[in-house]
C-alpha cells in the first residue's frame, strides 16, 4: 500500500506520465490530433470573432434567438446521459465483460459534458459576466430558474465523472486494486444523475408555457430514450476503432449488449415521435403551426423540412439495421446503423427541436433561420475539442489498463504502444 | 513507433507545444479588440439590488462619465424608484387604433433604439376584423392605414404579474418592481436569452450588437434601469417609461398616440382612467390561457 503522504510523490507522476502518454503515439495519432487542433482553432477563432462584434454575426435574430448551439447543447448532454447505458449494464447487472470496457463510457461522459458546457458559453451574449452564473459568487436563481438545475446537474456530473475515472486510473497506475468504498457508491449516483441531466434540459423547454411545441410532458421522456440511442450507438462505434487501433481487449460481449439495448430505445424513441406529431396534427389548430412548419413548411417558409425528413429516414432506417442484422455476422450493418442514428438524433434533437420552438413566432411571424458559416465554424470547434478530450482521456486510460503508464520502473522489454 | 532518442523526442513535443500554443494565441488575437468592460469596477460592480446608495451613486457617475467620451454626449442617468401607493396598468382602445404606428416610433427614439436595425419594444399587428387569432396578423404591413376590414393590436411588454421571463432568469437579473414595472439591470444579465425564449409576448430584445445612436439624436434623459445607451450582449424591454412615469409623465408611446387609443395609470387610485376604464370597459387580456396575468389590457369601444 501506498502511504498517505506518498501521493504528494506519485500523483504528480500520474498526472507528468499522463501528459506524456497524451501527446506520444505514432503518425496517425499525430495526425488525427493536429486535424483536430486545426479545427478547433478555427471554431476559437470564430468565437472570438463573435464575442468582439456580438452574437450579430450568427444568424440567430429576436425571432429565432436560440438555433446550433443551443441544439447542440441538448444533442450533446443527451450523449453524455447516454454514456450511462454502459454504467448499468456493469454495475447494476454486474455484465463482467461490460465492467471491462465500461471506463470508455465514463469518458464519453466527460468528453460530452466539456461539450455541453462549452456550447452555452460560445451562446451567453456575455461571457465575461459568466461568473453571475456560479452558485454562491454569483446570484443564483435556484430552485425557480431551471437554468440553475441544469448548472447543478451538469457540473455535479462532469465531477462525479472526473472522480471515477480518475480513481479508477490512479490506483492501476499505482498497482492497486481500487477499493469499492471510494468509487462504487459515485457509480450508483452517477446512474440517477445521468437521467437528471437530460430530463432538467428538458425541462429548460417544456416548462414554457408561450411555446406550444415545446410545452409537452412527452419531452423529457424523448429526451432521455433518444440519449439511450445515440450514447450506445456512439460507444459501439467508437469500442471498434479502439479494438481495431489499440492493444485493448474489447470482447464481443459488451457490443452485443449495447447492440441489444438500441434495439429496444430505438423503437421507443421512434413510438414517442410517432405519438408527438400524431397529437400535433390530429389537433389541428394554431398549436400545430410550429410542427406543421417544421415536417411540411408554413406559408411557403420550408428550411427544416430537408433537415427533419432526412432525420426520420435516418432513424427509422437505423432500427431497420438494428433489428435485422446480427452482430456476429453484419457488424457493419450496425455499424452503419449507429452512424445514421447519430446523425438522425443529431438533427432531431438539435436544429429540428430548438428551431421550430420559435417558429412561428410568439406573435405568429414566420422568420426563419438557418446555421451560418460561423456557427459551423465554432460547432465543429467545440465538437474537436470534445473529440480531442475523449481521444486523450482513452489513450491515458488504455495505457494504464495495459500496464504500459505504471508507478513502478517499466519493463525494459519493448514497450506497448497504445 | 517509439523513437529511439527520448532527448530528440522531447524536443519534437516541446516544438509541437509552441507551435500550438502560437495558433491558439493567433486564434484568439481577435480578442484584443473586445471592450466589453471600462473598468474593473465595472466587471466587478454588484446587482442592482445590492448597491446601497452611495454605490448606486458611484454607477450612475460612472455611466455617465462611460457615456460622455463614448459619444460625447452629456446626459443625465438617474434611479427613480418605485412610488409608495402606485401599482401601473396600461390600457389599449382596438376601435380606434389605427396601426399608424407612432407608438413604436416613439419609443425607438425615446428610449435610444439601435438606429441601423430600427428597433422598438412596441409591434403592431394587422388583423382581421372578426378574429383575434394572431396567426392570421402581420407584422410587416406597408399599406396605408387604417384600412377597411383591419383591425390594428400594438403589442408591448405585458408587465406581468405571472412573468416567465422574471421566473427563467438564472441570475435575477430582470425581475419585478413594486409598481407592476418588470425592469433589467443591463449590467447584470449575461445574455443566455432564455427570458426571450419564455416570453409569450415577443416582448424581449437582445443587443445582438451594440446598438447605435447618432450623437444627436440620443436622449439624454436616461434612467439606470430604462433606456440608458444599453451594452451590447444583454437583454432589453418595455419598461412603460419608468423614467417618465416614476416622475408623473405619461409613456412616450401614449403621448404619441394620435386617437387616443392608449390609456395608462395607477390602479390603485380610484380617479384614473385606467381604473374607470378597467371597471367599465369590456377589457381581455393577451394569451389569458398562459397564465401570465398581465398588467396590460385592451378594450373595444361599443
Amino acid at each position: 500500500m501506498t502511504l498517505p503522504t506518498e501521493h504528494v510523490r506519485t500523483y504528480p507522476r500520474f498526472i507528468w506520465d499522463a501528459l506524456g502518454i497524451a501527446t506520444d503515439g505514432k503518425f496517425p495519432f499525430y495526425a488525427w490530433m493536429t486535424a483536430l487542433t486545426a479545427v478547433f482553432l478555427v471554431g476559437v477563432n470564430a468565437w472570438a470573432h463573435q464575442t468582439v462584434d456580438g452574437l450579430a454575426l450568427t444568424a440567430l435574430s429576436d425571432h429565432v434567438s436560440w438555433g446550433m448551439y443551443i441544439g447542440n447543447f441538448t444533442f450533446a448532454v443527451g450523449l453524455a446521459a447516454g454514456a450511462v447505458m454502459m454504467v448499468i449494464p456493469a454495475y447494476l447487472y454486474k455484465d463482467h465483460a461490460m465492467h471491462d470496457v465500461v471506463i470508455v463510457g465514463e469518458i464519453l461522459a466527460i468528453a460530452a459534458i466539456v461539450v455541453s458546457l462549452a456550447f452555452v458559453n460560445v451562446d451567453l451574449g456575455r461571457i465575461d459576466r459568466a461568473w453571475h452564473l456560479m452558485p454562491v459568487v454569483g446570484r443564483f436563481h435556484w430552485p425557480v430558474s431551471m437554468l440553475t438545475w441544469d448548472v447543478l446537474v451538469l457540473g455535479g456530473y462532469l465531477l462525479i465523472n472526473l472522480h471515477v475515472v480518475g480513481y479508477l486510473l490512479y490506483t492501476r497506475f499505482l498497482g492497486q486494486t481500487p477499493n469499492p468504498r471510494w468509487y462504487v457508491p459515485f457509480v450508483f449516483l452517477s446512474i440517477v444523475w445521468a437521467v437528471s441531466i437530460h430530463t432538467v434540459t428538458a425541462f429548460l423547454y417544456s416548462g414554457l408555457g408561450g411555446r406550444p411545441f415545446w410545452n409537452t410532458a412527452l419531452l423529457a421522456p424523448r429526451f432521455i430514450v433518444s440519449a439511450f440511442v445515440s450514447g450506445p450507438a456512439f460507444i459501439v462505434l467508437a469500442l471498434q476503432v479502439v479494438r481495431r487501433l489499440t492493444k485493448f481487449h474489447v470482447g464481443d460481449a459488451p457490443i452485443s449488449t449495447l447492440v441489444k439495448i438500441l434495439r429496444v430505445t430505438v423503437i421507443i424513441n421512434l413510438f414517442l415521435v410517432f405519438s408527438e406529431v400524431f397529437t400535433e396534427f390530429y389537433t389541428g389548430g394554431s398549436h400545430t403551426a410550429a410542427a406543421q412548419y417544421l415536417y411540411f413548411g408554413l406559408h411557403g417558409h420550408d428550411a427544416l423540412v430537408p433537415w427533419i425528413w432526412t432525420a426520420i429516414v435516418f432513424n427509422i432506417t437505423s432500427a431497420a439495421l438494428f433489428l435485422s442484422s446480427s452482430t456476429r455476422t453484419h457488424l457493419w450493418r450496425v455499424d452503419i446503423g449507429c452512424g445514421l442514428a447519430l446523425v438522425g438524433l443529431w438533427i432531431e434533437k438539435g436544429i429540428g427541436l430548438i428551431v421550430p420552438g420559435f417558429i412561428p413566432s410568439t406573435l405568429h411571424e414566420v422568420i426563419e433561420y438557418l446555421p451560418n458559416r460561423l456557427e459551423w465554424k465554432v460547432t465543429l470547434g467545440i465538437w474537436a475539442l470534445g473529440l480531442m478530450v475523449f481521444t486523450i482521456g482513452l489513450k491515458v486510460a488504455i495505457a494504464v489498463f495495459t500496464g504500459r503508464m505504471r508507478a513502478a520502473e517499466p519493463p525494459a522489454s519493448p514497450t506497448v504502444e497504445a | 513507433m517509439i523513437d529511439e532518442d527520448p532527448t530528440r523526442r522531447l524536443a519534437l513535443k516541446a516544438g509541437g507545444a509552441t507551435l500550438g500554443a502560437a495558433a491558439f494565441a493567433r486564434a484568439l488575437a481577435p480578442l484584443t479588440e473586445w471592450k466589453p468592460t471600462t473598468s474593473v469596477d465595472e466587471f466587478l460592480q454588484k446587482h442592482y439590488k445590492e448597491l446601497d446608495a452611495a454605490e448606486m451613486k458611484e454607477v450612475l457617475a460612472r455611466l455617465e462619465q462611460d457615456t460622455l467620451e463614448e459619444t460625447g454626449v452629456s446626459v443625465s442617468i438617474a434611479d427613480p424608484r418605485p412610488l409608495p401607493g402606485v401599482r401601473f396598468a396600461y390600457a389599449l382602445n382596438l376601435s380606434i387604433c389605427i396601426g399608424c404606428r407612432r407608438c413604436a416610433e416613439a419609443c425607438h427614439k425615446e428610449n435610444n433604439h439601435d438606429r441601423a436595425s430600427h428597433n422598438s419594444y412596441i409591434r403592431v399587428l394587422e388583423m382581421e376584423k372578426g378574429s383575434l387569432d394572431l396567426a392570421k396578423g402581420n407584422a410587416h404591413y406597408t399599406s396605408p392605414v387604417p384600412r377597411k376590414g383591419k383591425l390594428y393590436m400594438p403589442v408591448q411588454c405585458h408587465q406581468c404579474d405571472n412573468a416567465p421571463c422574471v421566473k427563467v432568469c438564472p441570475i435575477e437579473a430582470t425581475w419585478k418592481e413594486a409598481d407592476g414595472i418588470v425592469v433589467v439591470d443591463y449590467n447584470w444579465c449575461i445574455g443566455c436569452r432564455y427570458c426571450e425564449a419564455a416570453c409569450p409576448y415577443h416582448a424581449r430584445r437582445f443587443n445582438w450588437q451594440k446598438p447605435e445612436v447618432p450623437a444627436e439624436e440620443i436622449n439624454p434623459d436616461q434612467a439606470y434601469l430604462s433606456n440608458r445607451l444599453r451594452p451590447q450582449g444583454v437583454m432589453e424591454k418595455c419598461t412603460f417609461c419608468l423614467h417618465r412615469t416614476r416622475e408623473g409623465r405619461f409613456p412616450a408611446c401614449l403621448e404619441a398616440c394620435p386617437t387616443g387609443a392608449r390609456v395608462f395609470g395607477n390602479v390603485l387610485d380610484p380617479q384614473s382612467e385606467i381604473r374607470w376604464v378597467l371597471e367599465n370597459k369590456r377589457v381581455f387580456v393577451l394569451k389569458e390561457d398562459v397564465g401570465t396575468r398581465p398588467r396590460f389590457f385592451y378594450f373595444f369601444d361599443e
